[in-house]
């Protein structure tokens, strides 16, 4: 049970942009890891998302809510730049990480992904490697040789990834032969092991067993002490569970963002009050 | 740049600043790289079309169109007619589609809807085997098994019961252009079998199960509702044993008796014109006597590339893999 | 006979069509295997009895006289084969990789249009090809230019099975790479085409016992050589090459010899198919 929160924040009237700001219980403002402002996304002529401006607080838990194909996944994708790898993709608006704007010219999409990592729905450790050889692929093939470094960071991202105890003698085994929920822990490790400083989650538990499930919202509630964490989810007992602010996303826009307990007991929308109540789902 | 937090409190990016910088220049290159190699596919189909045509270059200019009609080939009159070879080609192709196409379709309609389970992987893998004989090894077997054989048996019977007609009349010697045809047909059997089974097994199964909910046997659900919807399918296959049948050349060689002449009788010898660049082009004296050959190059890569390009039309649509969603 | 009894004779009427039908499939599959039983059966039978260890080491005698072996004609398969592999292989590889990866539908679908076509070319009009290109340029039959015709048959074989394999691998791989932010090319060269692998290795090895038994495009190519080679640029034997010219020649012993090269060519080529076949089932066993 997720007890210890934050100091519960509140939400301000927003702002002309459209964003809105977060407040802390002393009225000051939460530190920003991300935000995205009139993000627009197309998949050819198809329009996903609308003009979606979201601020996401810095180490904090941030849940993606809505039903199916409302375009959870496809935003999330703008925020490390992998959306641009559909083939007839097109973005409009601007994303920030820290200040810095992710789609300026001079920023070179590799180092996007690098900063800001991301947890597939299907976990998809590579067949060819071993455990040990997973974690630290991203580095290795980065360009990092520092033995011991690599080593360090090996265990390291598997004990943040609350699986080292579990694998520490069979690291050479293949990344495959885990189960379903250690492989994901896995991949989680796998992307930690880059230090990123946001990690991206898309729907990271839909594909397992709820003890599996349970043991990654446990490490997720432990990573956030040093991460931001963005999460998309269809469950929304697991957003209610988890996350500090949850985002109510529908048919491509943004309807209502606001603290995980306000919009579960008392949102502003009624569209937000309808799904959360399962009206609609 | 790529830059680092502002946080400095915190310590954990070593890791950002160890990573070295992406280059674009790796994926450019390597983008070339493989683009030059899928490319070369097509310079290698303008390469054969240049030489071709090059070598052949006087001879078309001296023989014009006569050179497909004219039947008489004797270098040493330095008289050069290709028609000989192309009724040959002709001749052995469309005997061995006769033989091979009902066998190979009616075996890959054995394999997919009549076989039971446990025999099909085994015969698949047998028929596999037979397409890897090489064609000289076949050849090899032609002239020392399969034509006495062919000789003391069946063709004597053949004549016994047709020999009435100009089909199989005179005296059978051995190599000849059915003897041709029929190991042509032993060459083409595994592709037009393998090809077949593929479009056979491509009928969506709906299909089938509609048949056999109105109460039909296996054979009737075979026919009605799997081979008239694989028709072009099965065409198509036809058409691409055609190509294999067109281009055959060493096994044909070896048993065909090498004669360019345009006969009515089966049993009388034959030439191709795969084989007769096989066996003359080393022995060509003259100029003009390759320039013949190289034409008759240019013939044959003609044929085969337009029987090819129908039968990929044809098949097109059920051997095409559909590409997925692709991450650029 | 009321319309019961007429229509149960009816359907026994089908249902033997449909057994007839099944029989005589199955007699077609007999025949269309039998060849394959027959020409195994003769070439294991009349070959088993040349093969010696002379064979395997002597060069042929001259012409008439009894004895003598392919030696120089096995080597000389696999120096083609390695020559072929030069060409053949990284250009096949390399061009799949760029249908899979870069290209866009409409590019691939000339490719591979293009690639399917060329797989249909006979293979003696490749012999004629570098013979123009080579051979006469060179005034020399060689073994490079007995390489460089195998090495062209092999572009478009192994072309098509590299881009057979890699579309087998999972989108997931590449998006997980990429989301690490690893360069584009080394999540394809060492993500996905290491995954690939089994498979790219088993199509060149498919690519190779193909034309290792191909006899015409070396006719004026490599043209075949009654003693050893000691320069690429000579004339090289092959063992098809040698069959051939064995097997129409009228001499009883070379003949017997033919026999022989047939029987290592054959054991040779369905090695590497059963090899092949092997490997990828012990891949699916254990995915």
């Amino acid at each position: 049970m997720i007890a210890a929160r934050m100091p519960q924040p509140e939400l301000v009237e927003p702002r002309d942009s459209g964003a809105v700001a977060f407040l802390n219980t002393d009225g000051e403002p939460l530190a920003l890891a991300m935000e995205a402002k009139n993000v627009s996304m197309w998949y050819g002529s198809k329009r996903a998302i609308d003009d979606v401006s979201l601020d996401m607080p810095a180490k904090a838990v941030t849940a993606i809510i809505g039903p199916s194909g409302c375009g959870k996944s496809t935003f999330i994708r703008a925020l490390n730049r992998m959306h641009e790898l559909v083939p007839r993709a097109r973005i409009e608006g601007s994303v920030f990480l820290h200040g810095q704007n992710l789609y300026a010219n001079s920023m070179d999409p590799a180092v996007v992904r690098r900063r800001v990592g991301m947890v597939f729905q299907k976990s998809n450790p590579f067949p060819t490697m071993s455990i040990g050889e997973n974690a630290i692929v991203g580095l290795r093939l980065n360009g990092v040789r520092d033995r011991k470094f690599l080593n360090e960071r090996l265990e390291q991202s598997l004990r943040m990834a609350a699986l080292w105890d579990e694998v520490k003698d069979d690291l050479h085994k293949s990344g495959t032969s885990l189960s379903g929920g250690q492989q994901q822990r896995l991949c989680i490790a796998r992307a930690l092991a880059v230090e990123p400083e946001v990690l991206l989650m898309d729907e990271p538990c839909s594909a397992l067993d709820p003890i599996a499930t349970a043991k990654i919202e446990e490490l997720i509630h432990g990573l956030k002490t040093q991460y931001t964490i963005i999460i998309v989810t269809h469950n929304m007992q697991q957003a209610g569970r988890i996350s500090d602010f949850t985002a109510f996303f529908y048919m491509g826009r943004l309807i209502e963002i606001g603290s995980t307990t306000k919009i579960f007991t008392n949102p502003n929308e009624k569209q937000t009050e309808d799904y959360i109540t399962g009206r609609f789902g | 740049m790529p830059a680092t937090t502002i946080d400095e409190a915190d310590a954990i990016h070593s890791a950002q600043a160890r990573m070295s910088l992406p280059s674009r220049f790796g994926d450019k290159a390597f983008y070339w790289l493989t683009f030059s190699m899928a490319f070369a596919v097509v310079l290698l189909v303008i390469l054969i079309g240049w030489q071709l045509g090059e070598g052949s270059w006087q001879a078309i200019q001296k023989f014009g169109f006569h050179f497909v009609t004219t039947s008489t080939w004797d270098p040493v009159a330095e008289q050069y007619g290709a028609l000989p070879f192309i009724y040959g080609t002709a001749l052995s192709s469309l005997i061995a589609l006769l033989i091979a196409v009902p066998l190979s379709i009616a075996t890959a309609v054995y394999l997919t809807e009549l076989a039971p389970l446990w025999i099909r992987q085994p015969v698949v893998s047998l028929i596999e085997m037979l397409a890897a004989i090489p064609s000289v090894i076949l050849g090899l077997w032609g002239i020392f098994v399969m034509i006495p054989w062919l000789r003391d048996h069946p063709f004597p019977f053949l004549q016994r019961i047709l020999g009435w007609t100009p089909f199989f009349s005179g005296p059978i010697y051995g190599p000849c252009m059915l003897a041709g045809g029929i190991i042509v047909a032993i060459m083409v059997l595994p592709i037009i079998t393998s090809v077949s089974r593929e479009i056979l097994r491509s009928v969506p199964d709906l299909q089938r199960e509609a048949a056999y909910a109105l109460g039909g046997t296996r054979w009737e659900v075979t026919r009605i509702a799997v081979l008239s919807y694989a028709r072009k399918g099965l065409f198509g296959a036809m058409i691409l044993g055609l190509g294999r049948a067109l281009g055959e050349t060493m096994a044909v060689t070896m048993v065909i008796g090498n004669t360019p002449q345009i006969a009515a009788s089966l049993f009388k010898p034959g030439y191709t014109l795969a084989s007769v660049i096989a066996n003359e082009f080393t022995e060509a004296t003259t100029d003009m006597y390759l320039q013949a050959l190289f034409e008759i190059g240019l013939v044959l890569f003609g044929v085969t590339i337009l029987v090819n390009l129908l039968a990929q039309l044809l098949l097109k649509t059920i051997t095409a893999g559909a590409a997925p969603d692709r991450v650029q | 006979m009321n319309m019961r009894t007429q229509r149960k004779d009816h359907h026994s009427w089908r249902k033997f069509k449909s057994t007839l039908v099944s029989g005589l499939t199955f007699c077609s599959a007999v025949l269309v295997i039998a060849p394959l039983g027959l020409v195994f059966f003769h070439v294991l039978m009349s070959g088993i009895g040349a093969v010696n260890f002379e064979f395997f080491t002597n060069l042929p005698k001259p012409v008439g006289a009894p004895g003598g072996g392919m030696a120089n004609a096995i080597v000389g398969t696999l120096e083609l084969l390695a020559l072929a592999s030069i060409i053949g292989i990284p250009v096949g590889v390399l061009g799949g990789i760029f249908l899979t990866e870069y290209g866009t539908a409409r590019v691939n679908a000339v490719l591979r249009f293009i690639a399917d076509v060329l797989n249909g070319v006979p293979s003696i009009i490749w012999g004629v090809v570098v013979y123009g290109l080579i051979v006469l340029r060179f005034k020399s039959f060689s073994a490079y230019a007995g390489g460089l015709a195998l090495g062209l048959i092999m572009i478009p074989l192994i072309l098509r099975t590299t881009e057979e394999v890699i579309l087998l691998v999972p989108v997931g791989y590449r998006e997980a790479a990429l989301a690490l932010g690893i360069a584009r090319w080394k999540t394809i060269v060492q993500i996905v085409v290491k995954t690939a692998s089994r498979g790219i290795i088993t199509g060149i090895l498919i690519a190779l016992a193909r034309v290792g038994g191909e006899t015409a495009p070396l006719l004026f190519t490599a043209f075949g050589n009654h003693f050893w080679n000691h320069d690429l640029s000579e004339p090289i034997a092959a063992l098809p090459l040698q069959i051939f010219t064995y097997a129409i020649s009228p001499y009883d012993d070379w003949h017997r010899q033919a026999w022989a090269g047939a029987l290592v060519l054959v054991t040779g080529v369905f090695c590497v198919n059963v090899l092949v076949r092997f490997v990828t089932r012990v891949r699916t066993a254990s995915a």
